[in-house]
């Protein structure tokens, strides 16, 4: 198969919003995708991701806002007049139809000679290496091939923009690191632009050439995956973004874009990602492999965490640790020696990887990113 | 449990309780409650059907007289006889053209009443409300509304839309509205029902790959719905074979709605002929049987598996 040949060069949503009986599912989406880009819509439970996604595909109507492609609306069509695949998040294979008439449903749809509906069945199935399996019904595949099946039947349409609806939560671990690969090959070899729904952050990450964070329906950054990575704007996304410790402090002292923290039995340098003034509460986010343990004997600086060792977890590489601090404040930590439960460590952390946040998310939904993309 | 006695055989045996060296041999105790219902069953079932066939084979001498066959004079008569096998084809006559009618006229208005809007509830009321009323009801109902002086009439009458009054009751008519009447719910609760169990990501799914309304209704929901169309047909069916109450009270009990079910009514209350009625009754069962048939042969051919909602 070659690059889709109806293809667009720019999809924009604007002020995109939903509500369902005055509840807001999804408020002022503003995103601009190229053609042949990943877009990763991330979030938590309940964010808005499939809302987003149901808006684009014409199967929920807009109640803000407008989406257009090359500056046409599309909003107003009909989804059976959008051309976009779709690949469900419980697949919504036919359970009536073979996996080849699931496939050759939608080209059926388009009137096709029948030679090139068998052609580009075949094409299909080869692509997601189903051939074998092509005259069972979806109830006799298991999860990993019904989903090829969907997006198989998603893309041999070459459809100009294709959806995906977490379709990777179902899947145990092996497979699910499998068909990643598999649908990122796809979106290269295919010449596709693909949004893709997800609350894995691993996932996003790894797939998507850009990530969109919700929260409650309101974006909160959008950037690429090392922006995001590196610099998440505020402790929401921070969270998501790894960055397991996250720790109500108080700002002791200000020092250009470092700040010194203090509560909870832990006081350290840490670098300012949102303004605070002396006094503020604010939270504060280091990833577990950014604290690194010092050991009870190296002389107690004062950037130093004191803290007791609670539960040791063996991860092949390296030890995942809970530890408690003086006051009571759980911490998780990367430890590259066993250490021993009750034990007393002392943990550090370079002010660069340690991020000072608002408490507050309220009005901090990253204009400056938002402007870049626009 | 139960599997890791069959497995470590005899030493784990002496440890299993009865109830699982029983079931182990298929033996299930709790289905011992089930005894009382079977006994009722025998009794107030089985052995009044048993005991209506062994009346069909002793035919009045009369009947042999005049239709020989000896044991099976009632059947020669059944098949021979032209007034009451006449009324075989007048049976069908009403029950599939109404069955038919209350699944067809029930599909669309399902798919409108699957979507959430105001009224929904009331109108799903009134749609249901008739199950209530019985045969009985809906007949004199019938005939208070639509008989030669009833409200239809008058109204038409006095106003001078029509001179003669119309002739709705009494006669095919009224009982095949009768029949739509009391079936038509019973078609419309269970064909929602199967809908509901249709998972509305399929046509969403339709909908995204380009199909119309039309294509989706064609090629996703009627193939999932048509067992379930198949199971409703065949019971409303049933349900219109036996008319009784109506075909007496809003047919025309000598003529176009001389069902089957009169006539055995007849041969037992007027003719005092127990034997014929009991044959007229295993017929009936039988020409019922044989369209079931026909519909489950059909149904075969279709899918039948999980249609992936919330069943
Ligand atoms: N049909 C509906 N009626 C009312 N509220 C709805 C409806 N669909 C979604 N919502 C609400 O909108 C919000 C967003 O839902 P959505 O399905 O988009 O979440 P999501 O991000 O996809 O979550 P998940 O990861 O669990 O799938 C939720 O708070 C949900 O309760
Ligand atoms: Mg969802």
């Amino acid at each position: 198969m070659t690059r889709s040949t109806n293809t667009f060069d720019t999809l924009e949503l604007k002020n995109v919003g939903r509500s369902f009986g005055g509840q807001n599912a999804l408020v002022d989406l503003n995103l601009r995708v190229r053609a042949g880009e990943f877009i990763a819509l991330l979030g938590p439970s309940g964010c808005g991701k499939s809302t987003a996604l149901n808006c684009l595909a014409g199967l929920l109507p807009l109640t803000h806002g407008e989406i257009l492609i090359d500056g046409k609306r599309i909003d107003v069509l009909p989804s059976e007049k959008r051309d976009f695949g779709m690949v469900f998040q419980n697949y919504a294979l036919f359970p009536h139809l073979s996996v080849e008439k699931n496939i050759a449903f939608g080209l059926q749809m388009r009137n096709l000679p029948k030679a090139e509906v068998t052609r580009r069945v075949a094409d299909g199935l080869a692509l997601v290496k189903l051939q074998d399996q092509a005259k069972k019904r979806p109830g006799q595949l298991s999860g990993g091939q019904q989903q090829r099946v969907a997006i198989a039947r998603a893309v041999v349409l070459e459809p100009r923009l294709v959806l995906m609806d977490e379709p990777l939560s179902n899947l145990d671990a092996k497979l699910r690191l499998e068909m990643r690969t598999e649908i990122r090959r796809l979106h290269q070899s295919l010449g596709l632009t693909t949004i893709y729904v997800t609350h894995d952050q691993e996932e996003a990450l790894s797939l998507a050439d850009r990530l969109v964070v919700l929260r409650e329906g309101r974006v909160q950054q959008i950037g690429t995956p090392e922006q995001l990575h590196n610099n998440p704007t505020n402790w929401h996304v921070a969270d998501f973004m790894g960055y397991r410790n996250i720790v109500d402090l108080e700002v002791e002292s200000v020092v250009g874009d470092l700040a010194r923290v203090t509560g909870r039995g832990i006081s350290i340098m840490a670098t300012l990602a949102q303004t605070a003034a002396v006094g503020d509460t604010v939270r504060l986010a280091i990833r577990p492999s950014d604290l690194v343990v010092t050991g009870p004997d190296t002389p107690s600086g004062r950037d130093a965490i004191q803290a007791t060792v609670n539960v040791v977890e063996y991860q092949g590489r390296e030890f995942a640790v809970e530890v408690t601090t003086t006051e009571g404040q759980n911490l998780y930590v990367h430890a590259y020696t066993a250490l021993l439960p009750g034990s007393t460590v002392r943990l550090a952390v370079d002010p660069s990887r340690a991020l000072v946040y608002r408490s507050s998310l309220d009005g901090v939904a990253a204009p400056r990113e938002l402007s870049a993309v626009r | 449990m139960m599997t890791s006695a069959t497995h470590t055989g005899s030493r784990a045996r002496g440890s299993a309780s009865l109830r699982h060296r029983l079931a182990e041999r298929g033996v299930d105790t709790k289905l011992l409650l089930l005894v009382p219902a079977i006994v009722f069953a025998l009794l107030l079932f089985v052995y009044p059907f048993a005991y209506g066939i062994g009346l069909t084979f002793q035919p009045l001498a009369a009947t042999q007289e005049q239709w020989g066959g000896g044991f099976f004079a009632n059947y020669v008569a059944f098949f021979k006889d032209a007034f009451i096998f006449d009324s075989v084809w007048i049976t069908l006559r009403l029950a599939l053209p109404a069955a038919l009618f209350n699944v067809l006229v029930s599909i669309p208005i399902a798919f409108k009443l699957r979507s959430k809007f105001r009224g929904k509830r009331m109108l799903q009321t009134l749609l249901v409300l008739p199950i209530t009323l019985g045969t009985v009801l809906t007949a004199q109902g019938l005939l208070i509304f639509a008989g030669r002086q009833g409200w239809l009439n008058r109204f038409l009458l006095e106003n001078g839309i029509i001179d003669q009054p119309l002739q709705l009751v009494n006669n095919y008519l009224g009982v095949m509205l009768s029949l739509i009447i009391s079936g038509f719910p019973f078609a419309y609760l269970l064909i929602s029902s199967y809908l509901s169990g249709i998972d509305p990501s399929l046509e969403a799914a339709a909908k995204t790959l380009g199909a119309n309304w039309k294509q989706r209704f064609r090629r996703i929901t009627l193939p999932l719905l048509a067992p379930g169309l198949a199971t409703t047909f065949i019971l409303t069916f049933v349900l219109a074979f036996s008319v009784f109450p109506s075909a007496r009270l809003v047919g025309d009990a000598s003529g176009e709605t001389r069902v089957l079910a009169l006539m055995a009514y007849r041969a037992f209350s007027e003719q005092l002929d127990y034997s014929m009625a009991s044959t007229i009754a295993i017929m009936m069962g039988v020409v019922e049987l044989i369209v079931i048939a026909f519909v489950f042969l059909g149904r075969s051919f279709l899918y039948k598996g999980s249609t992936g909602g919330k069943g």
